[in-house]
């Protein structure tokens, strides 16, 4: 969102731009919304027996992936930021990635364990 | 010499300096979070069947905090936007139900759900003395419905004094539901609502008993990795907290009527760092209470 | 107030900026508790020179052990007990608890109190913004913060030295169990015991490594001067640049793994204790279920990253000092940019090779092995690049340029005895011997350091208006580094004979270490090691004598003594607070040396391009932001 523009230089303006902040506040509060009904949903697929526990696990990530990306892309504004941003998440999401998958690998490649 | 773009953008990036630190800061914070997170995956997956505790946590309690945490996001977004509509008025009050929505949150878990917690006992059965106490435990209810064994009898430890006291041969325990009547089908997967301990009193002799303990983080992994995560979580909530307060206090009215972009952007900044708290809240929520 | 696409500098209309500039601050707000950078930089030097100078005492002790083991230390042996408690020192001779703290608390201080404070955050808020051309840092705040979070770290480190107990006597890798357990005898106390107060200590280091990282970035990305766009960095801008993100991204996951250490210590947590662990014979009553090996990998992923931490800093420092003293232009620029950059990425996915001997299966050995082999060709691009750039150079043998040029081969050492511990079979034999450390200090001893006693020679003119001392420089440097490699040279072949590192006595007690090398057994040459380590350390006097008078009566230079290219040279010296007379611009790359048809060997960045130099070159040059 650009800076608003100097009131006591163009009111016309100034409303305008008030206006769209105006549409974007709408948005968030649908945002909000959604993530509390999100939230009841979590819980309620909680109480749902998929079968296997890993599953249960499977489907409640997959909606707290969907609710984190709802607030990283609307409230954080990542739906729409500058390249560089983006640049050091993708960077840091790799490597966030990395250590999560290499881990995991090493533990299960330990012949001793297993 | 001043130091350039700390309100305006600089022209190749298009941000102003603290929108980049926040990032970067913010990166580092999952890097953060991800070791943790990548403990808590590896504690779990070594955890030998039985030994992850499943709903202990008190589910509608996290619920609301969970809808607080989101109001706040809201709010906070909404308090950013009305500064950059210059409505100062409307900022002061979405701040304050920020403030207020993270004092919540912090004073729920700080006098509610970790002093419950600390509050209730658990004894895990050595696995030779298992069969004895099978009217509390339920094992062969359990294995028959294909469901994992049960090591630990909980509930309310009636002589407390068993913890520290060698001559107490028995800890004394009002149960907890499940194992007041463990063949129960109700009892096969956690409740919803809280469930307070009966008043079913069982004896547990303390030489059938491989560890005992109240729910510290010492408990268990399951513990450990829930106050080490809350607890870390819960210093951010209060770091946020104390920002926005400084941010609705009279000071920053100051600033506001310097410059009230600078102000916006302070706001944008904390903002960010607070949606991220409750990004995190966001994975916490289902990995320790409902999973 | 659109000020969204303008390129001037932002004014606030109505502040009084000026005002405010003239405005004296006092004493203390001016050299303790300031917020310029470059006065941040010469406190974090001073201090990281100090626990430099610390760390090494810590290991003159332990040679005294390895060298003469069991036998009474003459004179310090009696004070040291007055000191660091009548166990440490009993009549003179060291006790094994006391030597282990002085290993563990040895390699964290000289890493994490000596160089990453020396040669990241001491040069790099010193030099980088005046490389770039900016005022300031962009955080001037945050950048004092982050200093003294350092402080109170360092304070808290040192501390543990005096707790009952002693130090932190683990390692400086802390492996768990092992420090989970530490001190947890019957006097243990939960905060007051060294560990634990190491555990603290490092998450203030952390948080100041965290700070300042962010500042380094977004101070790079942000106030870069006009014109000097990214391909014209100096290469020391480069190297910090990815140091600092190395700093920013793997520091955090070790950060994780202290706070459950500190957890298992304190709130008697089992992150990293397993079930059924048997300690002195007795099992160990905690909850279990934990993993000892999650430590070792969330230490190692900011481990491995951590070594080019420290290395990277000073190849960026070499860098300018071997393109200014051989009078050319730094060979491969691009080359060196993008090696960096590559050391940068995979130096996150390497860290798994100093767990070999954990009995990895060969699939994820055979990741790491490759990963770290594929490390080495950017490694050794900017090595070949340094070598190259002095070819056919007009070479000034200036104090910098000695050190510098000395660590081209000390680091080449260093990295390539490096190579046959990337492969899991050798490793097997070599981990954890001598060779190992010999490996590892050739590239922080007289690699980095080397790299660092450089970058203060260098820019000592720039911080005080003054030059050091030639002479004594010399004095300095040839004792020091012909001591470096007797320390560090007999420890590969005490390493090839398979002689343990963390041995309380030296090697005495073990029989293959009698095997002769070159005229002596393996445990005979701790001897010469270490007199020749003590050596080293008398050689350090003529730098601290000549270092604290230079400051006062060292030969008075010009703004640019070198004649160099980059910007830091075109302020006053020492700067001014906001650094620059007039708003550097840059019109050409870093290293312009003997540009041809001009007068003097050096163009500065800030020199116009002009107009018959444009069609010579053939390049579209003068591009400005």
């Amino acid at each position: 969102m650009n800076n608003p523009p100097d009131v006591s230089q163009d009111p016309k303006e100034y409303e305008e731009y008030a206006h769209n902040v105006q549409k974007h506040v709408r948005g968030y509060l649908m945002v909000g919304a959604l993530l509390l009904v999100f939230t009841g949903i979590t819980v309620a697929l909680s109480y749902v027996d998929f079968g296997a526990r890993k599953a249960n696990i499977a489907v409640a990530m997959l909606v707290a992936t969907l609710k984190a990306g709802m607030v990283a892309a609307i409230f954080m504004h990542l739906a729409a930021e500058k390249r560089l941003i983006y640049r050091i998440l993708i960077f840091t999401g790799f490597f966030v990635l990395g250590l999560f998958w290499l881990i995991y690998l090493a533990w299960y490649d330990y012949p001793v364990f297993h | 010499m001043e130091i350039p773009y700390t309100v305006s953008t600089r022209p190749d990036t298009g941000l102003w300096n603290a929108k980049v630190g926040i990032w970067l800061f913010l990166a580092s914070e999952v890097m953060l979070f991800g070791g943790l997170f990548s403990a808590y995956i590896f504690l779990r997956l070594d955890a030998p069947p039985g030994m992850w505790p499943h709903g202990l946590l008190n589910v509608p309690v996290g619920t609301m905090n969970t809808a607080i945490l989101i109001l706040s996001s809201v709010t906070v977004v909404l308090a950013w936007a009305a500064l950059k509509m210059r409505r100062y008025r409307a900022y002061w009050w979405y701040m304050l139900a920020t403030i207020l929505c993270g004092v919540i949150f912090l004073t729920v878990k700080l006098v509610y759900e970790w002093p419950q917690k600390f509050d209730h006992f658990g004894a895990y059965i050595k696995p030779e003395a298992l069969g004895k106490y099978e009217q509390y435990l339920g094992n062969e209810h359990a294995a028959a419905k294909g469901l994992p064994p049960r090591l630990e009898i909980t509930g309310h430890l009636h002589n407390r004094a068993a913890l520290t006291d060698p001559n107490i041969k028995e800890y004394e325990v009002y149960l907890d539901p499940v194992n007041a009547d463990p063949t129960n089908p109700a009892m096969d997967r956690p409740h919803f609502l809280y469930v307070p301990p009966t008043h079913k009193l069982a004896p547990i002799e303390k030489e059938d008993v491989e560890r005992a303990t109240m729910f510290l983080p010492t408990h268990s992994a399951y513990f450990a990795s829930y106050f080490t995560i809350t607890g870390l979580h819960g210093m951010h909530v209060l770091g946020g907290v104390l920002v926005f307060i400084y941010m609705w206090l009279p000071v920053s009215k100051k600033l506001y009527q310097r410059n009230p972009e600078h102000l916006a952007n302070r706001v944008e900044v904390a903002g960010l760092f607070w949606h991220f708290v409750d990004l995190i809240w966001i994975f916490v929520f289902p990995l320790f209470y409902l999973l | 107030m659109d000020a969204s696409t303008s390129l001037e500098t932002h004014h606030h209309p109505g502040a009084h900026g000026a005002e405010h500039e003239h405005h004296e601050l006092g004493w203390w707000r001016k050299y303790i508790f300031s917020t310029d950078h470059k006065v941040i930089g010469i406190q974090y030097g001073l201090c990281g020179l100090v626990f430099l100078f610390f760390g090494f005492c810590l290991m003159m002790l332990m040679r005294w052990q390895l060298a003469y083991p069991g036998q009474a230390l003459p004179v310090i042996g009696k004070l040291l007990p007055y000191i660091f408690g009548p166990g440490t020192m009993p009549d003179g001779k060291m006790a094994p608890d006391f030597y282990n703290s002085l290993g563990a608390m040895h390699g964290t201080i000289m890493i994490f109190l000596g160089i990453v404070p020396v040669a990241f955050a001491a040069f790099g808020n010193f030099v980088v913004p005046l490389q770039i051309g900016a005022p300031d840092m962009t955080f001037p705040k945050v950048n004092a913060a982050s200093f003294w979070a350092f402080a109170v770290g360092g304070v808290i480190m040192l501390t543990s030295f005096f707790v009952p107990g002693g130090a932190a006597k683990s390692g400086w890798t802390s492996y768990t169990p092992l420090a989970d357990i530490a001190d947890k005898g019957p006097n243990y106390h939960v905060i007051f015991s060294g560990q634990t107060l190491w555990l603290l200590g490092f998450i203030f280091l952390i948080t100041s490594s965290l700070l300042g990282a962010v500042n380094f970035i977004t101070t790079i990305i942000q106030l870069r001067a006009k014109g000097l766009t990214w391909m014209r960095l100096p290469f020391f801008v480069w190297a910090q640049f990815v140091t600092a993100f190395l700093l920013l991204l793997a520091f955090p996951p070790l950060e994780a793994a202290i706070v459950m250490q500190f957890m298992d210590r304190v709130a008697a947590t089992s992150f990293f204790l397993p079930s059924g662990l048997v300690v002195n014979g007795a099992a160990v009553s905690v909850s279990g279920g934990g993993n000892p090996l999650l430590w070792q990998h969330l230490f190692w992923f900011l481990g491995h990253p951590e070594v080019y931490v420290l290395i990277l800093p000073a190849m960026g420092i070499v860098a300018e000092i071997l393109a200014n003293n051989s009078r050319k232009p730094l060979w491969g620029y691009k080359s060196l940019v993008f090696s960096v950059l590559v050391i940068g990425f995979l130096s996150f996915v390497v860290w798994a090779h100093h767990m070999w001997l954990t009995g990895m299966g060969t699939a994820v050995s055979a990741f790491f092995q490759t990963t770290t082999l594929l490390i080495s060709i950017p490694s050794v691009i900017i090595l070949s690049a340094f070598f190259i750039s002095l070819w056919g150079g007009s070479i000034r043998f200036t104090v910098p340029m000695l050190f510098a040029t000395a660590f081209l081969p000390m680091f080449g050492i260093g990295g390539l005895t490096g190579i046959p511990l990337a492969f899991n079979s050798a490793d097997l034999y070599l981990h954890d011997t001598y060779y190992v450390i010999a490996h590892f200090h050739y590239i922080v001893a007289p690699g980095t350091i080397f790299g660092l006693f450089a970058g203060i020679y260098y820019w000592f003119p720039k911080a005080t208006g003054r030059k050091m001392n030639d002479f004594w420089g010399k004095v300095h440097f040839w004792p020091t580094l012909i001591c470096m490699n007797v320390i560090f040279l007999p420890m590969f072949l005490q390493g090839m004979i398979g002689m343990h590192r963390r041995w309380y006595d030296g090697g005495q007690g073990w029989t293959l270490s009698g095997d002769h090398v070159w005229g002596l057994t393996g445990f005979q040459w701790n001897t010469p090691i270490s007199w020749a380590a003590w050596t080293m350390g008398l050689a350090q006097i003529p730098f601290i004598i000549n270092f604290f008078w230079s400051i006062k009566h060292g030969k008075k230079v010009n703004d640019n003594p070198w004649e160099a290219t980059t910007l830091e040279w075109t302020a006053p010296s020492p700067p001014p607070h906001g650094n620059f007379v007039t708003t550097p611009i840059a019109y050409r790359g870093p290293y312009e040396y003997s540009l041809p048809g001009r007068d003097r060997d050096f163009t500065m960045q800030n020199e116009p391009v002009e107009p018959r130099e444009r069609v010579r070159r053939k390049t579209p040059e003068a591009v400005l932001v």
